[in-house]
């Protein structure tokens, strides 16, 4: 397990302020970072070494809690505590914004692009989720306000290539949405978890959902669909959501994000204390009942809570992680050869 | 539990040290936690109530044996702050919580974990404050507010 994890490089993203989250452009040649500073930067790399590109500074007057990059890598959505969410538009190295959603009550805590780029989730302590659409003239339009979660919204996520929608919460449930007769209806409740399920992160194949929580485990869920061969029963033609594997004692504080690798399958989680830890699947564990074994386990990866872990789409084993003390950290994972 | 077993091994050291054995190791623990949790009340006990005109200290809302500190890892605590609020239905106990929170993060020397929870009982919605003033990120964007942050700013501030 010893140098599963290496690091590569370290810069001070967010100076004297918290680092929030960290989002890989699709082509995986930018990190987008944001913290409490409000701000977002854009980093790329010049040699061996990590420089800032662009500072996006104008958008929001108070914390900027998440950014995610359009499918297409040509916007950049930030959603903010001051209730808004801009829509960056990239030309080279500059962003300029150029549109502001507005609508929630209060803080933005989360935003997400579907794969097919027509749709955005935005979630917030308001209690609600807002699915916009997205035309060819850039204009964005609120088609669904989702009122399922009776606290904080902490997290959005959509499945990998289908328009399913999922959201994490303080009411430490996580509910998934799908469209139906030009509505969005929420359509599963996972529910399991002890405490604030804080984020999700579907695996490739998008059969699987893990979220992790300030109960200090991390859940998998898996699809059944009607009619399937486990004798999972599902109502009517929605596929039911069961909770198949729950790391428990391996995270002494809360998990504030998970992260599943599109490219190898392995699960980053990023917690508060201070450590970051990858796990993969064991090679033949049963499909119903998967085990997972702890691959990497970084103690102080940073000096303060872990906030966010996010895997390079295009280099596998290229994983970035961000911290309450401003910095942002990129680490090569590679899988311990007894596995 | 841990706490008599904490008092267990400091005797027992002392009775070892005494008896001509070194001093290291374990009984060197609870008084250096002792330590820190002074350190950490020292600067709770001067925040002032958010209400009122006086100090928690003076107000019985916190008290030494209300902070406990354990040892993470080297040069890294555990902070737990149990505070009682006046009254049991204190609307005022959130922010309490937020001035707590605030003032160690600014002011203690050390690093650490902070914890607060209110004393067990003592609140009728306890376990819904328990987490409110737990999480971060309501506590991060609560001080974010003006009007709360400046309510903060005024019972956080150092008496002359």
């Amino acid at each position: 397990m010893k140098d599963s994890l290496v690091l590569l490089g370290r810069v001070s993203a967010h100076p004297d302020s918290r680092c929030w989250f960290l989002a890989w452009n699709p082509a995986g040649t930018l990190l987008a970072s944001c913290g409490g500073d409000r701000r977002v930067r854009i980093w790329g790399t010049e040699g061996d070494s990590w420089i800032c590109k662009s500072v996006l500074s104008e958008g929001h007057q108070r914390t900027v809690r998440k950014v995610a990059w359009s499918p297409c890598g040509n916007y950049l959505a930030s959603a903010s505590f001051d209730a808004t969410t801009c829509i960056w538009k990239k030309n080279q190295d500059d962003f300029e914004c150029v549109t502001t959603l507005e609508g929630h009550e209060n803080e933005v805590k989360s935003v997400a692009w579907a794969p097919s780029g027509n749709l955005l989730a935005t979630c917030s302590r308001d209690k609600s989720v807002w699915v916009w659409e997205v035309d060819e003239e850039d204009e964005y339009e609120c088609v669904s306000v989702l009122n399922s979660h009776t606290q904080d919204v902490k997290h959005v996520v959509w499945h990998p290539s289908q328009e399913l929608l999922a959201s994490a919460s303080y009411d430490d449930t996580v509910k998934l949405y799908r469209e139906e007769e030009d509505d969005w209806v929420c359509c599963a409740t996972l529910e399991g978890h002890e405490s604030t399920v804080w984020s999700l992160a579907f695996d490739p194949s998008g059969q699987r959902l893990a979220s992790c929580s300030d109960d200090r485990t991390v859940r998998i869920w898996r699809q059944y669909l009607p009619g399937n061969e486990q004798g999972v029963a599902c109502s009517g033609s929605d596929p039911s959501w069961k909770c198949i594997c729950t790391l428990s004692g391996f995270h002494s504080r809360t998990i504030y994000d998970v992260a599943w690798c599109q490219l190898t399958g392995a699960l980053a989680t990023a917690c508060g204390d201070d450590a970051i830890r990858v796990f993969e699947e064991d090679p033949g564990s049963d499909p119903q009942q998967p085990t997972f074994s702890l691959t990497a386990h970084l103690r102080q990866a940073h000096s303060q809570d872990v906030n966010c872990v996010a895997w390079n789409p295009k280099e596998p084993g290229l994983l970035a992680s961000c911290s309450d003390d401003g910095e942002v950290a990129f680490w090569k994972y590679k899988r311990p050869e007894s596995l | 539990m841990e706490r008599v077993f904490g008092l267990l091994s400091w005797t027992l050291s002392r009775v070892l040290w005494l008896s001509g054995l070194s001093e290291r190791g374990a009984a060197r623990q609870p008084r250096i936690m002792e330590e820190k949790a002074l350190e950490v009340y020292d600067l709770i006990r001067t925040i002032r109530d958010p209400e009122k005109p006086n100090t928690l200290e003076e107000l019985e809302v916190v008290t030494e044996s209300c902070v406990e500190v354990q040892e993470i890892n080297e040069e890294d605590y555990l902070v737990i702050i149990r505070f009682t609020p006046t009254v049991p239905h204190c609307s005022l106990a959130t922010l309490i919580g937020l001035c707590l929170r605030v003032k160690l993060q600014r002011c203690l020397p050390f690093k650490h974990k902070l914890e607060i929870y209110i004393s067990e009982g003592t609140h009728s919605t306890e376990e819904d404050i328990n987490k409110q003033i737990n999480d971060k990120e309501r506590v991060a964007a609560a001080m974010e507010n003006p009007n709360l942050r400046e309510i903060v700013e005024q019972c956080v501030l150092e008496p002359d």
